[in-house]
């Protein structure tokens, strides 16, 4: 079991107050806090290590590297990667899938080819393969969503034919908080012969990953939704797939020998990492990495599923409230997301926020999905390991005063 | 309670009385006049049709109404918007649009609005809501866009 309590310890921003109100930070889907040990990191390489990678013989500059390749050794151990070459460091997931659009499927995929994604898509799991289809005639089929908010995947069979060339989805959804079943997923696409992409963004942090159990072929992921800085995002490729493709960005670091004529591209992983990278933050993520390994996914989830049932006790007594996405924890992740019957989700964002309580509004970049659930947007509480069942209580009053002000006896007598 | 003090401050009663009466809420069919809008931040959308007698800037603005979903305060702000434009003219509209926005944005003090806009004296708490302010606003940069069009399309004629 993990203590909340003494977790919450190592996270400063906690402690401040929103409003005259203390923090309850329920936005954990859109970036997580970062504690103390990640800060320090952060600090400590410009403090004490700050130099470019891969570039002097001196001794910063070999510490700034080490510092990155740790990183490196680390994201891969953490997702089960058989060689930490095989995890580029990118900005975030949405570079890691551009990447993957540009590099992989520019050079591989041709007219009358079909991607297959679903209707639970965030825009960056959508946008690149429908700027990818406008490009070269490459036509793009989506698996359907069932009313519970699952996909289907009887559906997703009759979907997959030879043309098939890419399966992209993602494992969790970041609005309804689905965990999709991967492996299963994954069954089908190999039968078309398709390759596979993971958007990990919203799994990856929350629930242990194993890319070889998996057998993807992409999986990407961003660091700042698992307590590491911004600005770090990771893509994790099959290593034949990773030689096979085109170079991503042209530039410094992403080449073995350049001479006027032209280039031959560096080796795994710095074919895909030109110029100058994001050092300190990759530096300051193996933090965050030992952190969440110390914590354990095994607990993070355990932690999470208990404040999801909370969550739905919790919500299920305040007046004309929806929840969407799968009943069963089981099926779902630390994410809920809600509307009240009649009131737009901003209003409701702005009434938690007087409350101190952060959660997201609005189409959680998921339009289509959003359009299928018939609603402009929803409100989305999303918990993480330093979140507590008194917060997910504070969330429940804040919500029944929200009703009370707008649907209360007082509203109710004016109409 | 503050938070109810605060909430009460940004969600005035006569907001919450436009919202729940969806006053000029539909659209004007035919239209004279017709915009679609794009809230950026949450995407919300708006499509705002009007009647107009007459040309150009002398123009006068018959019916409006306005149709989409959106928050309270968009959909108070669309509605009393509405009902301070209707019977201006295209060239007095512009100005009492430019005048509400330099409002919401700060620019210019609560108490420097033309009178013609008194009720949407009632949005002034919004302004502490950055976030907010484009809810606010979202009708009126509809129009203020459908006219620019409007005006660029009667060069052309």
């Amino acid at each position: 079991m993990l203590d909340a309590a003494r977790l919450r310890e190592d996270f400063p921003i906690l402690k401040r107050l929103v409003r005259g109100k203390p923090l309850v930070y329920l936005d954990n889907a859109a970036t997580t806090q970062k504690p103390r040990q990640v800060i320090s990191a952060l600090a400590s390489f410009y403090e004490r290590h700050n130099a470019n990678v891969h570039r002097g013989v001196h001794t910063l500059s070999d510490e700034a590297t080490q510092l990155v390749e740790d990183s490196r050794r680390k994201t891969a151990a953490f997702i089960g990667a058989p060689k930490p070459q095989t995890v580029i460091f990118t900005r975030n997931a949405t570079e890691s899938i551009n990447l993957v659009a540009h590099a992989w499927g520019r050079k591989f995929l041709k007219a009358g080819d079909e991607i297959l994604l679903t209707e639970l898509e965030h825009h960056s799991n959508l946008v690149p393969w429908q700027m990818l289809a406008a490009e070269k005639g490459v036509s793009l089929r989506f698996i359907p969503m069932r009313e519970d908010g699952t996909l289907d995947l009887e559906r997703a069979q009759a979907l997959l034919s030879p043309k098939t060339k890419l399966l992209a989805f993602t494992a969790a959804s970041n609005a309804l908080g689905t965990l999709n079943d991967v492996p299963a997923l994954v069954r089908l696409a190999r039968g078309a012969g398709a390759k596979v992409l993971v958007d990990g963004a919203q799994w990856v942090p929350h629930l242990a990953v194993d890319v070889r159990a998996w057998d993807c072929d992409f999986l990407a992921f961003s660091a700042h939704k698992m307590l590491g800085p911004t600005g770090i995002g990771v893509l994790y490729g099959k290593e034949d797939l990773l030689e096979a493709m085109n170079p991503f960005l042209g530039g410094g670091d992403m080449i073995q020998q350049v001479r006027l004529e032209g280039f031959t591209a560096n080796v795994l992983p710095y074919k895909f990492e030109a110029g100058t990278p994001n050092i300190a933050d990759a530096a300051a993520f193996g933090a965050a990495l030992d952190y969440l390994g110390a914590v354990g996914l095994a607990a993070v989830r355990e932690h999470e599923a208990a404040l999801v049932r909370k969550a739905f006790e919790v919500l299920e007594s305040v007046p004309r409230l929806t929840i969407y996405g799968p009943r069963d924890v089981s099926r779902r992740g630390g994410v809920v997301s809600f509307n009240f019957d009649g009131l737009h989700a901003h209003d409701v964002g702005t009434a938690l926020d007087l409350e101190g309580i952060a959660v997201r509004v609005g189409h959680h970049c998921c339009q289509p999905l959003m359009a299928k659930l018939g609603v402009p947007g929803t409100a989305r509480a999303s918990f993480y390991l330093y979140n507590t069942e008194e917060e997910v209580e504070a969330l429940g009053r804040a919500l029944r005063k929200t009703a009370d002000f707008f649907f209360g006896a007082k509203a109710e007598a004016k109409r | 309670m503050e938070g109810d003090a605060e909430l009460q401050d940004l969600y005035r009663e006569v907001l919450l009385d436009y919202f729940r009466s969806g006053a000029h809420k539909g659209r004007v069919e035919p239209a004279d006049f017709r915009s679609h809008g794009i809230n950026p931040v949450c995407g919300d959308e708006i499509e705002l049709t009007m009647k107009v007698e007459g040309r150009g800037a002398d123009g006068r603005i018959g019916r409006i109404r306005y149709d989409g979903h959106g928050c309270v305060i968009s959909q108070a702000s669309s509605a009393m918007m509405a009902e301070s434009l209707e019977g201006r003219t295209v060239a007095r509209a512009k100005e009492l649009v430019a005048a509400f926005k330099d409002m919401m944005l700060s620019k210019t003090p609560l108490e420097s609005l033309p009178e013609e806009l008194e009720a949407l004296k009632s949005l002034e708490g919004v302004r502490k809501f950055p976030m907010r302010v484009k809810c606010a606003t979202l009708a009126w940069n509809t129009l203020q866009k459908g006219l620019e069009q409007g005006a660029a399309r009667g060069k052309e004629d």
